[in-house]
């Protein structure tokens, strides 16, 4: 068994094989993989007996489940219009220069991905952004250079 | 009884049973309420909101199709107010669809252009997204086309694909402006659980889902002077063909269309109804064979129930979802596939042909059959046994070419050989069909005698029930057949391949006995098939079945194995039913396929 | 706070509360008396909509149905809202607080908070509170389970049935209305379904009685309103307030001295400009808000704002629907073609005509209140979208 088959069955085992198990499961894939490969949503078809079809059409609807290949960490900068007054781009900036990478891509490293993502409920704190679940806010572009020094290390 | 509902629509008060829709409600008014996301034969959806209506008291305009009545509802279905919003939505659908309509394979037969018409409009009013969208055309598979740059996102195809069919091979993807109707991963239809049956694109509005069609590559056989072209027609064209040329449903056109068929230019015109028979003969005997392996030898192995195999979409269904079961499948092939056997080699050698130059067409009310002629199975007489299929809408698509009038156009009957048939093969176009033309024959086979109905008519298998169950005792057998007397012959039919699963997961869960399975893919049958003439609903098949009835009970011969013909091709050619020579060219066998 | 019109309360991120006595004493009260006492109170939901929230419960509980659902609404996407994840953040026991009582009129035995997958990093804290109250219903015998289910990155999510439909693992798209969740909720079974502010409103009417929150507010719109204050605002922030000031009010105490417009209710609310701040009360009565207030000043485009908002509604569509799917990008498209003077400014009067068809046919509220914004930025700031 593969290690995808193994997590698609797993996740099954501990969320149940229905209907409205299938979010919970496509959540767990991304936790682990970061993404939903066409092979875990054809085992996710198989373990819920349902289309797949509309796995993916499941999927491919809520943004944070992405159904590309995607970095160890996912970096979702805010541009909605707080965040975008507060300068956005400065922090995507900031981020496509250090990360050498355009705003969808991802590190060849298979590290970062770099998306943007709508309201994140900080348009107090903004600029925001989420790296994974965690949410980084009044951000400048030093305070980035530390966040993704960090990471980098990580 | 249900309750009343009072309301008044358009100044004209109605009364109907609670639960209706204003749409329903309308329409027993005779007001017609533009629709594009409804269909008869689905759920409501309520998303292209063309069908919006004013109601007193209500701030927003409601979808008439998704809103149900209610007591002392005052409705108005075209004012000012409703029209600018019509126009609006009909706008914004051009907007989003590659409207050059004059190089559209749907031109003159589509839903959003009729109601463009119908809203008179005239410079587009918003700007075109099409140049925004990264639109694909999916054209790999040999059945059905998608073009998504036609399709207008109202998802009867997707609800087509989920109720009816139970395969849901279509979805709905992303959200947003990027939304879609999808496969799994976009990828092309040909490889995924799509079984071809093409009831999407008997339901799609547009362009969008469309047959794959060959009429150039027709055209061009007939006028190729080396060629014999031979051209078969499916049971069920016969009863719908009309439609698509003016006439109304439930016409039998079958002497017009041997006539136009020979006006086109065909070297002959023949009949997928003899190749029926003939299947009636192979399957009836592989039917009483299994049986008696069953209870005369014991044997454990023998597959009961047998299930029928003509219908191609049934067959990829089954494929798909129950490979487990593909040993109960009969291994005949469909009635186009043994008449394209035969039209090679029987055929070729009684009219002294050479195959390589015969062109072997078929008409079908289907768009299954297309991939069913291109599986690579289907090449039993050393060719391709059948070299294109048309679907009924591609024949009108010839007939309006040629420039005929057809309903003016005298009878005719088929050419021989292979064009002779019994009432038994004609019915094989409807649920319920193939099991009565084989009890009809197997029936007499093991007794000698009729089937104990009256006037032939086993009228507990037809219908539209979506599955029906039927039982036949045996009694008073040859005595050849000694080892069936007594036994309560139980038969199941189902239409539709919602309803085929089911059958088959009763069979797997061992609640449904039965002894034989008829599936066909398509609701009410073959009359209802993916290509036949657009629009179809429950009433327009019921009519299409009606007249194959009719046309049985017209018939001379109304047995499969009385057909002279189906006896003379015995005689002659394959010997006894189950022959070596038969396995050879009427038989097949079938591949597992991946299900997610 | 020490403005002169603006009333600070205190009423949802209060601590001073004995959580299991206002429970405890909640249940010893027959429905019908909850009922009128949030009746009285004059609590609608805190979600945008306005919906009495006694009512909702009124209509559910009186469903003969057996299985009953109440869900707590903390999709919070509206851009400009973020108070939702503050209330979770400080009191969510008032949360499910509010959620049990519901869940005792109604007569359900489940309950479920739809948490945006935005703000995951929440749901371990949450488990924890739930296991202390969950303890506390068993100390009650109160037979009472809340659940966390997690959103994935979809506003359209926070629309009710297009919830259920996610909670159901389905694409969030809204159901055809009626029937309303009172009657066919998630799983098709009769459902409250509150905000997340609304259910604290709702405990605290109960910990100090309709009196105290009917006393605050304005006919229209009674008791206090938690507000996210962002934008060009010097101190941006979660603030509870008196429900009837006006803008002019509200500009004086969060305004930079420079505010050319405030954007009430979020990307789906209203745009009042200068001119309007002294006639505009935030309420029901005026402008409603589901909490989110966006300052502008006069260094901002206008265009711009708009802008930002349909591209947020064109990516945050559904889709299903097509006033909605195909008039979000039309708009969109429509006031860039102006701007780069493509088309004439007289199709913005176009536009607003479609703005209009798509307030009155979309499938959903999301699609009818598109219009909200970019009727009042375009006809409050036609000469940004031009020039």
């Amino acid at each position: 068994m593969t290690d995808t088959k193994e997590l698609v069955k797993n996740l099954a085992d501990k969320y149940g094989r229905a209907r409205e198990s299938l979010i919970p499961i496509l959540q767990g894939v991304v936790q682990e993989e970061r993404y939903i490969s066409s092979e875990a949503m054809t085992e996710i078809a198989r373990e819920l007996d349902m289309s797949a079809a509309k796995v993916y059409g499941t999927a491919t609807f809520y943004s944070f489940l992405d159904t590309q290949p995607r970095g160890k960490y996912v970096i979702r900068v805010c541009k909605t219009i707080s965040c975008s007054m507060k300068g956005k781009n400065l922090i995507i900036q900031e981020l496509e220069d250090l990360l050498k990478i355009k705003v969808g891509e991802t590190t060849p490293n298979r590290k970062f991905s770099l998306l943007e993502t709508n309201c994140l409920g900080w348009c107090h704190k903004g600029p925001a952004m989420l790296i994974n679940d965690e949410a980084y806010t009044e951000l400048t572009p030093e305070k980035v250079r530390e966040i993704i020094n960090d990471y980098m290390k990580k | 009884m249900a309750k009343q509902i009072n309301l008044i629509i358009d100044g004209m008060p109605v009364t109907v049973d609670e639960g209706t829709t204003i749409l329903q409600a309308a329409k027993k008014l005779n007001i017609h309420i533009p629709t594009l996301c409804y269909h008869d034969d689905l759920c409501v959806a309520g998303n292209c909101r063309v069908c919006v209506v004013e109601m007193k008291g209500s701030r927003t305009l409601p979808a008439s199709c998704a809103t149900p009545v209610a007591e002392g509802m005052e409705i108005y279905t075209n004012t000012i107010k409703v029209r600018t919003a019509r126009k609006h939505i009909i706008d914004l659908l051009l907007s989003e669809h590659n409207a050059r309509c004059t190089t559209c394979y749907k031109n003159g037969n589509c839903e959003l252009q009729d109601l463009a018409s119908e809203y008179k409009i005239s410079e587009p009013m918003f700007i075109d997204l099409v140049p925004y969208k990264n639109y694909q055309v999916d054209a790999f598979s040999p059945s059905i086309i998608k073009d998504d740059s036609k399709c207008i996102r109202c998802q009867r195809c997707v609800r087509t694909c989920e109720e009816l069919q139970h395969v849901s091979a279509l979805g709905v993807a992303y959200k947003g402006d990027k939304m879609k109707i999808s496969t799994f991963f976009e990828n092309p239809m040909f490889e995924v659980v799509c079984t071809n049956c093409g009831q999407c694109v008997n339901r799609c509005p547009t362009g969008a889902l469309i047959e794959r069609n060959y009429v150039d590559e027709v055209w061009q056989a007939i006028f190729d002077p080396e060629k014999h072209v031979v051209v078969q027609t499916a049971p069920a064209v016969r009863v719908a063909l009309g439609e698509d040329l003016g006439l109304q449903p439930g016409e039998i056109v079958t002497g017009k269309m041997v006539t136009v068929l020979k006006r086109l230019g065909f070297d002959s015109v023949l009949d997928t109804d003899f190749a029926a028979d003939l299947t009636i003969m192979e399957e009836g005997f592989e039917l009483l064979g299994r049986l008696k392996k069953a209870l005369v030898d014991n044997d454990p192995n023998v597959k009961l129930p047998i299930a029928t195999s003509c219908s191609p979409a049934w067959i990829k269904f089954i494929e798909h979802t129950y490979p487990e079961y593909l040993d109960n499948l009969s291994t005949c092939k469909s009635p186009q596939q043994m008449f394209g056997a035969l039209a090679k080699t029987y055929y070729a050698q009684k009219r002294k042909l050479d195959p390589a130059k015969i062109v072997s067409v078929s008409i079908m009310p289907c768009t299954a059959k297309k991939f069913e002629a291109d599986r690579p199975e289907m090449r039993s007489s050393g060719f391709k046994d059948v070299d294109y299929v048309l679907t009924t809408r591609e024949l009108a698509v010839m007939i309006k070419q040629a420039g005929i009038d057809f309903g003016s156009l005298p009878e005719s009957h088929y050419d021989s050989i292979m064009g002779v048939s019994s009432g038994a093969g004609v019915i094989f176009g409807a649920t319920g069909g193939v099991m009565e033309a084989a009890l009809r024959t197997a029936y007499e086979v093991v007794t000698g005698r009729e089937v104990p109905f009256n006037g032939l008519n086993i009228t507990p298998v037809r219908g539209m029930e979506g599955v029906r169950e039927a039982a036949i005792k045996i009694e008073g057998t040859k005595p050849e057949w000694s080892f069936l007397e007594g036994v309560e012959l139980k038969t199941v039919v189902a239409h539709g391949l919602t309803n085929a699963k089911k059958v088959m997961d009763a069979v797997r869960d061992g609640k449904g006995k039965w002894h034989f399975i008829e599936i066909m893919a398509c609701p009410g049958g073959c009359i209802g098939g993916g290509g036949q003439p657009i629009p179809t609903n429950e009433e327009i098949r019921r009519k299409r079945a009606e007249a194959i009835y009719r046309e049985d009970a017209g018939m001379p011969i109304r047995k499969s194995h009385e057909n002279p013909e189906i006896i003379a091709v015995y005689k002659e050619f394959l010997h006894e039913p189950n022959s070596h020579k038969s396995h050879e060219l009427l038989h097949t066998h079938y591949k597992a396929r991946q299900r997610y | 706070m020490s403005s002169n019109f603006l009333r600070r309360v205190d009423l949802i991120f209060d601590k001073d509360c004995d959580f299991k006595q206002v429970l405890q004493s909640a249940y010893k009260r027959n429905n019908d008396e909850i009922i009128n006492e949030l009746l009285e109170s004059g609590l609608k939901g805190r979600g945008g909509a306005g919906f009495p929230t006694a009512l909702k419960w009124k209509f559910t509980s009186e469903q003969p149905e057996s299985e009953k659902y109440v869900v707590c609404n903390a999709d919070e996407g509206e851009p400009g809202t973020f108070k939702d994840r503050e209330i979770l953040f400080q009191v969510p026991l008032k949360v499910f607080g509010g959620m049990a009582i519901c869940a005792k009129v109604i007569g359900a035995k489940e309950g479920f908070l739809y948490l945006r997958g935005e703000y995951r990093f929440l749901l371990n804290e949450l488990q924890r509170q739930l296991d202390i109250f969950h303890a506390i219903l068993d100390d009650l015998k109160i037979a009472f389970r809340v659940k966390v289910v997690m959103g994935s990155g979809a506003y359209i999510c926070g629309e009710e049935s297009a919830l259920f439909e996610s909670m159901e693992g389905d694409r969030g798209e809204p159901r055809n209305k009626p029937p309303y969740p009172t009657v066919s909720g998630f799983r098709k079974k009769p459902t409250v379904i509150n905000n997340v502010e609304t259910l604290v409103y709702a405990f605290m009417i109960f910990r100090y009685g309709a009196h105290k929150f009917k006393e605050l507010g304005t006919a229209d719109s009674r008791g206090s309103k938690v507000f996210s204050i962002s934008g060009d605002t010097p101190k941006p922030g979660i603030y509870e307030l008196e429900l009837g000031m006006t803008v002019d009010q509200f500009v004086q105490e969060f305004g930079d001295g420079d505010t050319k417009a405030v954007q009430v209710g979020g990307a789906s609310g209203f745009c009042v400009p200068r001119k309007k701040f002294k006639d505009t009360i935030i309420g029901f009565e005026g402008v409603p808000t589901g909490g989110s207030m966006m300052l502008f000043n006069s260094s901002r485009s206008m265009y711009n704002v708009l802008h930002n908002y349909l591209e947020f509604f064109e990516e945050e569509s559904c889709g299903q629907c097509t006033p909605c799917r195909v008039g979000c990008q039309q708009l969109k498209l429509g006031i860039e073609a102006v701007k780069r003077g493509d088309k004439h400014a007289n199709y913005l009067d176009q536009l607003q005509k479609l703005a209009q068809t798509m307030k009155i046919t979309a499938k959903c509220g999301l699609g009818q209140s598109v219009a909200n914004s970019f009727f009042s930025i375009v006809e409050n700031f036609k000469e940004e979208m031009i020039y």
